[in-house]
């Protein structure tokens, strides 16, 4: 790993690809987790994968398994697993503006926006940077994820828990490490990641899992009112 | 057609369309200053969350998993150091790992 010196004030940004690929790899792995739990939810290992490489985000594809191993109703469950990809709409009103997709590339671009895609883009100090941290997560997530789906669905489970390994502690690092410059360069996005944490743990045992952080984006929602009319961020 | 499969492509549909729609907004819509201020707040708060969510809970309540609190401890503490950003990673996972290796939870 290189050393590298930065202004001392300076918060040290993301490298668009080097660290895309290794979130990409990082998180794709906990692909086997969802290939064994929707195999063992009743799911065949053609629907995991289905899912791993249509719908491609983690939360809405745990839930489907979830109600399928429940035995509840398809509908609902359906219903439920689709509006827990809502977040991602979310991301897109932001990403569009870093990554200006057109015709083709954004259909293209449009399956890759989920949690780890826009973390990294938004921790790029310029468009051009986020460009190529989006292309370089996406990709090594997209194939790490879907080979593991398809490893853990045909029961490389067994080979040891992802915990183990500590990988159920790489996202939340992951994301807390991303929005960690955001954080230190403003008092309203502290005071918003501050409501949406006490939001969502207030209601994580209420309401359904997945729910609670779709609900915190309520905390963005009132920065977004209290802030000068005026007032326009950087890009 | 199996119930399941419609099941399974009718949640790849939806969620495809829900990440297709968001960037799919009109410039001009996100040209209003309340509206960019949003979009550029919510995935502070929806990550801030998701980290809280994924470390301090089971998916359906509280669960306080020391290893899990000390590898994002880690992390936090490698941030203030001012490691890069895979080092943070790293340094999070291997403390959750060396915990449990260790037999604490």
């Amino acid at each position: 790993m290189s050393v590298q010196t930065a202004a001392p004030e300076q918060v040290r940004a993301a490298r668009p690809v080097r660290d895309g690929i290794g979130l990409g790899l990082a998180v794709g792995i906990s692909g086997i987790a969802f290939g064994a739990a929707a195999v063992g939810s009743g799911l065949t290992a053609w629907q995991a994968c289905a899912l791993s490489l249509l719908a491609f985000t983690g939360a809405s594809q745990f839930a489907l398994a979830g109600v399928v191993a429940a035995g509840g109703s398809l509908l609902a469950g359906t219903a439920g697993a689709i509006m827990l990809g809502s977040r991602n709409t979310l991301y897109g009103l932001r990403l569009a503006e870093v990554l200006r997709p057109r015709g083709p590339g954004r259909l293209l671009a449009a399956l890759g926006v989920i949690d780890e895609t826009t973390a990294m883009t938004l921790a790029q100090p310029d468009p051009a940077a986020g460009r190529k941290a989006f292309s370089a997560t996406f990709c090594t997530l997209y194939l790490t994820w879907n080979l593991a789906t398809l490893a853990g669905a045909l029961g490389a489970g067994h080979v040891g828990s992802p915990q183990s390994f500590g990988l159920d502690v790489v996202g939340p690092a992951a994301f807390v490490a991303l929005i960690y410059p955001r954080l230190r360069a403003g008092r309203m996005e502290r005071a918003v990641a501050l409501a949406a944490v006490t939001v969502a743990l207030a209601t994580s045992s209420v309401l359904p899992s997945g729910v609670p952080v779709i609900l915190s984006s309520l905390a963005a929602l009132g920065g977004a009112l209290a802030s000068p009319a005026a007032k326009v961020g950087p890009g | 057609m199996t119930a399941t499969w419609i099941a399974v492509l009718a949640t790849a549909a939806g969620c495809y369309a829900l990440k297709l729609a968001g960037l799919t907004v009109p410039p001009r819509l996100l040209a209003r200053p309340r509206v960019r201020r949003f979009a550029e707040l919510v995935p502070v708060a929806l990550l801030a969350a998701l980290a809280a969510v994924q470390s301090a809970t089971n998916g359906h309540s509280i669960d306080l998993d020391p290893a899990r609190l000390a590898g994002l401890g880690a992390a936090l503490a490698a941030l203030v150091l001012r490691a890069p950003f895979l080092l943070v990673v790293l340094v999070a996972a291997a403390t959750a790992a060396a915990l449990r290796a260790a037999g604490v939870a």
